[in-house]
């Protein structure tokens, strides 16, 4: 006999595991299917946490939950070839429980979010890859696995399968991703001791920073890097979009590997062993490229769906967001003995609708567009605020109005005056 | 027929990080497997199950963890599972190790009486393979090591003939059951589990012991008590490095290669010399 449940989720990342939790705690009967080995295990390491999506599921989560360091000072840098020019914002306000960001190590948390999952009483299996979606007409049924007699029914299929969700292309939920629409990222994880990390951070106890950098290390690609603290180790990588990867012919690799020569990194990263490099793919199309989420008998939630926000970085709690709700939609319908047909779950649409999620995506629509057409921000910029910077800082007998002169005719003769104008057009534009 | 396989829960060898400063193990994060050793012995369990029917049983002695591997085992095919859990049993050499697995499959035998007990020929941590030895000789179990084929299993006259694998060849032995087998790697291929038994798996309640449910009474027998050998410090090796040189030669010519290689390392090591110099006179 065929297994059947109320709501089968596919894959076990944050958008998954905030879906079966909800469901398995409103007292649905749940099956949660993860292709790697636990939950966790195909996850690259090293994140930001946002404690708010997760706290709206589990209040207590501080307790027991793998946190690595708490983040009280984020640092922006724009980079040129040999120079950085920063901003740094440390608040002893970010000192005060409870904690708003924290760092973690993705294997670590999703294993720890994979147990709370499991204590709510739904099925977790590992180490199993849904190969199809059964379909009844244009009805999602049920899923069929790798395994033999791999066919399991549902009432609503939950595809949490994250960024290039083969099964939702498979199914002609969505079409194929554009090269611009994703971003590749590469990070690594740098081990070093716990004291060298507080030292070179200027920070202790579970004090955390994190450095966001832009500039002349994406070689004129639209990306950034970042660095983040750990407890006893460093995430540091980079992600640009793959169409400018496949237009420039930098691999992936080697851009990483650049930065972390860049004189005002390496002294960072200086004496660390490093393990674990991983690429992943992220979907930053934004509102603009997101695909139906939802019909009969299934919904997307998290990356599958690209809810990412990638302006700020933001990615675990709009999964979270995302699988809460629609969780909660499941619940509700189920609750009122109501079909899970499409017309009945564009209730999950219509909430998302007025949470942050669909907001900020809606507000930051315009964004992967203007730096597509505009790479003069990865470009020309670094070099220009870097070198005005120098100018300023650099005493040689020059007096600063003839230096401020010497920016503006550098910063002209760069990018037409109506260019620069333009340029801070489209980027209120896109924040606006 | 009954079969207990005896299996451990290690640290996944090949992703194991050795601290840059300190140069101990880390093993914090690391993955744990079901030592790769048992895996060979559990699936000839398996098969002989598929030929002759009858009940697996999957046992270890562990932290609360090691329920991952059990469930594993399950998945795999195994019918019953235990896990002998007790904070009396941390710190135990493979003297204290034996002893309670060797309790827990007597309590096993009041279930249903066991006609074989598989091990792992050895395990990738520990690595002593002194653990089934011990259970063999604690049971008084015939011991087969490094199986490479079971011929044949005669239950009815409690009969077993093997292959094993021994220096400079291979052995055909025959003995009574019940006897203790360690299977040699790579002599099977361990199954893929079947989605019904995931779900079994998945489901299944474990029999979780402490040390009175194994019937353990002498505490000075396990723990930190029971083990003479004491594991004090787990570390790796610092590598040697030694740089490598490139040799010229006057020809390509084999014989002029091997003759300035010879002269090369007779340089190095004059002793090396000496002895083979005695020894071609
Ligand atoms: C690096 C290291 C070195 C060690 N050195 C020694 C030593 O020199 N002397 C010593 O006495 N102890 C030693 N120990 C402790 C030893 O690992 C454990 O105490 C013992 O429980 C298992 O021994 P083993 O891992 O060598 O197993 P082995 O004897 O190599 O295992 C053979 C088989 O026995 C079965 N088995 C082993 N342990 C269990 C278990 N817990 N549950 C179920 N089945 C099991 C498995 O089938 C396994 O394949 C060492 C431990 C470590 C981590
Ligand atoms: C380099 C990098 C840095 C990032 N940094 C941050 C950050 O700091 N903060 C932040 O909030 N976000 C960050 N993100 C984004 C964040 O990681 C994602 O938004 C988030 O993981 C999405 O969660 P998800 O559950 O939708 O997908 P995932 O976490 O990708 O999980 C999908 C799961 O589904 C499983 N799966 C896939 N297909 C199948 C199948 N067919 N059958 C069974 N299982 C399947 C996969 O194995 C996987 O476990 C970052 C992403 C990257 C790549």
């Amino acid at each position: 006999m065929a297994e059947h449940f109320d709501a089968i989720v596919i894959g076990a990342g944050p958008s998954g595991n905030a879906a079966a939790y909800t469901m398995a705690k409103g007292g649905l009967k749940v099956l949660q299917l993860e292709r790697g080995e636990y939950p966790g295990s195909k996850n690259v390491q090293g994140a930001i946490l946002y404690s708010d999506a997760l706290e709206r599921m589990i209040p207590d989560f501080r307790e027991d939950a793998p946190l690595e360091r708490h983040i009280i000072e984020q640092r922006m840098w724009i980079l040129d070839d040999n120079s950085h020019i920063a901003s740094h914002y440390r608040s002893e306000e970010f000192n005060k429980q409870p904690y708003n960001r924290y760092t973690i190590l993705r294997a670590q948390f999703d294993k720890w979010f994979s147990t709370k999952v499991q204590e709510a009483g739904a099925l977790v299996i590992n180490e199993t890859t849904v190969t199809d979606l059964l379909m009844d007409k244009n009805r999602v049924i049920g899923v069929r696995t790798d395994r033999v007699d791999g066919e399991i029914y549902a009432d609503v299929v939950v595809l949490a399968d994250g960024v290039n969700s083969l099964l939702a292309k498979k199914a002609g939920f969505h079409a194929e991703l554009q090269p611009k629409d994703v971003a590749l990222a590469v990070k690594e994880i740098h081990f070093m001791p716990t004291e060298t990390v507080e030292s070179r951070f200027n920070i202790s106890g579970d004090e955390g920073v994190v450095i966001e950098m832009a500039g002349k290390i994406t070689k004129g690609m639209m990306g950034t890097g970042f660095l983040y603290t750990n407890k006893e180790s460093l995430t540091v990588g980079v992600g640009c979009m793959l169409s400018d990867f496949k237009a420039s012919k930098v691999s992936p690799y080697t851009l990483l590997d650049e930065m972390k020569q860049h004189p005002s990194i390496k002294p960072l990263l200086a004496g660390g062993e490093m393990k674990e490099y991983t690429a992943h793919l992220i979907p930053e199309g934004g509102y603009e490229a997101m695909p139906q989420i939802y019909g009969d008998g299934w919904m997307i939630v998290g990356d599958s769906g690209m809810f990412v926000n990638a302006v700020h970085r933001e990615g675990s709690n709009l999964a979270m967001t995302t699988g809460r709700i629609a969780a909660e939609t499941v619940l509700t319908l189920k609750e009122a003995r109501k079909d899970l047909s499409a017309r009945n779950l564009s209730a999950y649409r219509a909430a998302l609708d007025e949470t942050f999620v669909m907001k900020d995506l809606k507000k930051y629509r315009r964004m992967p567009g203007v730096f597509h057409k505009n790479p003069q921000f990865f470009t020309d910029y670094p070099d220009l605020v870097s070198q005005a910077a120098r100018t300023m800082l650099t005493v040689d007998g020059i007096d600063k109005k003839t230096k401020e002169k010497q920016i503006r005719k550098e910063f002209s003769s760069r990018r037409s005056l109506v260019g620069l104008l333009g340029d801070a057009f489209k980027m209120w534009r896109a924040f606006e | 027929m009954h079969i207990v396989v005896c299996i451990k829960q290690v640290p996944d060898s090949a992703q194991i990080r050795v601290h840059p400063v300190t140069n101990t193990i880390m093993r914090q994060g690391v993955p744990a497997i079901v030592n790769p050793y048992d895996l060979f012995s559990l699936e000839e369990a398996l098969r002989l199950k598929d030929k002759y029917g009858g009940r697996v049983t999957v046992l270890t002695m562990g932290p609360p963890m090691a329920e991952a591997a059990l469930r594993k085992c399950l998945a795999y095919g195994a019918d019953e599972a235990v896990l002998v859990t007790d904070r009396a049993f941390a710190g135990s050499d493979t003297l204290a190790t034996s002893f309670a697995l060797a309790s827990a499959i007597r309590q096993i035998q009041n279930d249903m009486a066991v006609d074989l007990v598989f091990a792992g020929k050895q395990t990738i941590d520990g690595d002593t393979a002194q653990v089934g030895p011990g259970i063999a000789k604690r049971l008084d179990l015939q011991l087969l090591t490094y199986v490479s084929k079971i011929e044949s299993l005669d239950l009815e006259k409690r009969e077993i003939t093997v292959h094993r694998r021994a220096e400079g060849g291979v052995q055909v032995l025959k003995t009574k059951t019940p006897a203790l087998i360690t299977m040699l790697e790579g002599v099977n291929e361990m199954r893929f589990a079947t989605m019904p038994n995931m779900f079994r798996a998945a489901r299944y309640p474990l029999k979780v012991w402490d040390k009175d449910a194994a019937g353990i009474e002498d505490v000075t027998k396990i723990g930190l008590k029971g083990s003479p050998t004491i594991v004090s410090k787990v570390f790796a090796p610092t590598a040697k490095s030694q740089k490598a040189s490139m040799i010229e030669t006057e020809s390509g010519d084999p014989r002029d290669i091997a003759i300035t290689l010879l002269t090369k390392l007779f340089t190095q090591h004059p002793k090396l010399e000496k002895e083979i110099g005695k020894r071609a006179a």
